[in-house]
């Protein structure tokens, strides 16, 4: 089996919902531990090693990306021009 | 010889030396260098691995020296868990039933999170072993039970005050300078085991790295003497209310001695952490009374780390030597003896000829896999008990509450995974070729299983191959046809007429084995190939990848 990147809810947006939802009235710390636990339910119910090391090399492609565009950010910031967003 | 008397019962003594023997001249030592007396085989550190590693080659029937560089088996229990694999090794070397009639036999372990019970494991669940998951039993035991052994085997030379200085690799032998009471001398051998210990001076000798992961969490080790009615049972805490925020365990052995390991703080200064004053209060907390004494005492850090390679040429190493793992899950001494029983029979038969000596290589072919599986199953243990950054506290925490409402997270609770023989990913296997659902596989150790012997009592697998450890052996399930087996392969058949039955048809399960079914056996016990109907050039050809001629 590999990673499922299609869209597999049939509302995406209930699914989005529900983890928001979870969060709410939480500390940050108390988000963090919340999701330390479901990520190891999901983990396990999905359970397949395999998948898990893929999803984690999706999830952490974040956080290269963000490690670039604050560098792009710092570089901009550098030459003086402010970082605008680009709309595809 | 050397008079190994062992009173074990000087063992019972509380404190200081447990077992002293002498140190005697030996005629070697009166030769010239230039003369100096050649040896086959000489071991080095009569520790659990060496002791064993030198009745397992006598019993073989090869003169060993065996060297030691103090006349006195050490204080403090250390080692003290002893897995079933290791007894069965013992057995073999004639030890086996002495260790388990004063040991403290345990199969079940349990785990709390604060006050309260997380899970509980029963390590052999099953009936129809000969012998326990476990054991527990001071280290100083254990040694004082091999030297005994020692004593009634006039192929050893166990030398005591002998201490390598110096050792020197030459192309058909090795030479080696020894420090005794009496001055230097030297002998020549033709294969050199170091079984002596982490800090192994053979090691440098040979210039060989030791590298690995440093802890710097600090663990206090507490031998305590009290009558207790706690189960003979593994009792592991995470956050126990009697040492908030770390990890805690307590172990029985016996004459009524506890173990208790208690996490300490990495910044900890372990010269306070040791002394009794400090300790008691944390123990009679942990037990609630402060009727007890103390046996021994120590403060530790540990290291998971290996060498590259365990063969150096005519030098190999064997047990802390070559690798040192953390003490969860008693892989230490346990993969040690493992090392000694795979090491043995190969140098056996090469000493003999028997074999070519690329036959050792596969020593640390094999004995490398299992260290890497020892090491990475005890650092896995040590980072849950001691996480190294807030995200791994806060997973563990995930861990440890979905424990208490899911088998899942029971499941990752890792408080230690215990020592389990390894499965070799081995070139002396020969694959399947034939179909399976079970059984052991080629590279795996044989299972037990409870059979009748040829006048109808009960007895186990493990005896009926005790008298064919020497060789290899053919396992047969009766009932097919009969196989035509090579010359000088040891034969247990099981079934059929005139031999071993299976009333329980365990073995036959154990082995996924239909009639006609063979597995071929290795000395050491480690299946190195098996057949549905096998033929005599088949198990020729997997006899000779076996012997490591091929």
């Amino acid at each position: 089996m590999t990673l499922s990147t299609l869209s597999n809810f049939a509302k995406p947006d209930d699914a989005f919902r529900a983890v928001v939802e979870a969060h709410r009235g939480l500390s940050d710390e108390q988000s963090a531990d919340l999701d330390a636990a479901l990520v190891l339910i999901l983990a396990n119910h999905i359970g397949d090693l395999d998948v898990l090391r893929e999803a984690i090399v999706l999830a952490k492609r974040r956080m290269i990306d963000a490690s670039q565009q604050q560098q792009q950010q710092q570089q901009g910031a550098h030459k003086g021009r402010p970082y605008v967003m680009s709309i595809p | 010889m050397v008079q190994a008397k062992t009173d074990s019962e000087t063992a019972e003594s509380k404190t200081g030396t447990k077992t002293q023997f002498g140190y005697r001249r030996h005629p070697d030592q009166d030769r010239a260098d230039r003369n100096a007396a050649e040896h086959p085989v000489v071991v080095v550190g009569a520790g659990p691995v060496g002791l064993s590693l030198a009745i397992d080659l006598a019993q073989r029937g090869q003169r060993v020296v065996l060297l030691d560089d103090a006349d006195r088996i050490g204080e403090g229990s250390r080692a003290i868990c002893f897995s079933k694999r290791s007894l069965e090794y013992w057995d073999r070397l004639g030890v086996g039933q002495r260790m388990v009639d004063k040991g403290v036999v345990w199969s079940v372990g349990k785990v709390f999170h604060g006050d309260s019970l997380l899970y509980q494991f029963n390590l052999l669940p099953e009936p129809g072993h000969k012998r326990p998951a476990f054991i527990n039993l001071q280290q100083f035991y254990a040694e004082a039970y091999l030297v005994d052994r020692v004593g009634q085997l006039p192929e050893i030379d166990l030398r005591w005050r002998n201490k390598v200085t110096a050792l020197d690799r030459r192309n058909d032998h090795v030479a080696l300078t020894i420090e005794t009471p009496d001055g230097p001398y030297r002998l020549q051998a033709q294969y050199v085991v170091a079984c002596d210990g982490a800090r192994s001076s053979l090691r440098q000798m040979v210039g060989a790295e030791f590298s690995g992961q440093v802890f710097e969490d600090q663990f206090l080790i507490a031998d305590v003497r009290m009558t207790a009615e706690f189960p003979t049972e593994r009792w592991f805490w995470f956050d126990p209310p009697f040492h908030a925020g770390r990890s805690a365990l307590l172990h029985k052995q016996p004459d009524d001695v506890w173990r208790i390991d208690l996490q300490l703080s990495r910044f900890a200064d372990p010269a306070i952490e040791k002394q009794p004053d400090h300790v008691r209060p944390r123990i009679a907390r942990m037990l609630g009374h402060d009727e007890f004494e103390f046996e021994w005492i120590s403060v530790y850090k540990f290291q998971c780390r290996r060498m590259d390679r365990f063969v150096h040429g005519r030098v190999m190493f064997a047990g802390d030597s070559a690798h040192q793992v953390s003490p969860f899950g008693a892989r230490g001494a346990n993969s040690g003896l493992e090392d000694a029983e795979n090491l043995a029979w190969k140098l056996d038969r090469v000493l003999r000829q028997d074999s070519p000596q690329c036959l050792l290589e596969s020593y640390h072919t094999e004995r490398s896999q299992a260290a890497d599986e020892n090491i990475r199953e005890s650092t896995r243990s040590t980072d849950f008990m001691a996480p190294n950054s807030h995200q791994e506290a806060r997973l563990r925490k995930a861990v440890l509450s979905l424990a208490r409402e899911t088998e899942f997270g029971k499941r990752m609770v890792n408080a230690g995974r215990l020592s389990v023989p390894t499965s070799y990913d081995s070139p002396l296997s020969t694959s399947d070729a034939d179909a399976w659902r079970g059984g052991p596989r080629p590279g795996a150790s044989m299972p037990d299983a409870p059979i009748t012997g040829l006048q109808g009592q009960s007895m186990f697998l493990t005896d009926a191959f005790m008298p064919e450890r020497q060789r290899f052996t053919l396992l047969e399930f009766g009932n097919g046809c009969d196989v035509d087996a090579p010359e000088g392969l040891g034969v247990i058949s099981v079934g059929g007429e005139g031999s071993y039955a299976d009333p329980l048809a365990l073995a036959v399960t154990r082995y996924d084995a239909g009639p006609g079914a063979a597995y071929l056996l290795r000395p050491d016990g480690y299946v190195a190939a098996r057949f549905r109907h096998p033929t005599r050039s088949a198990l020729e050809a997997a006899l000779a990848r076996a012997s490591g001629r091929n």
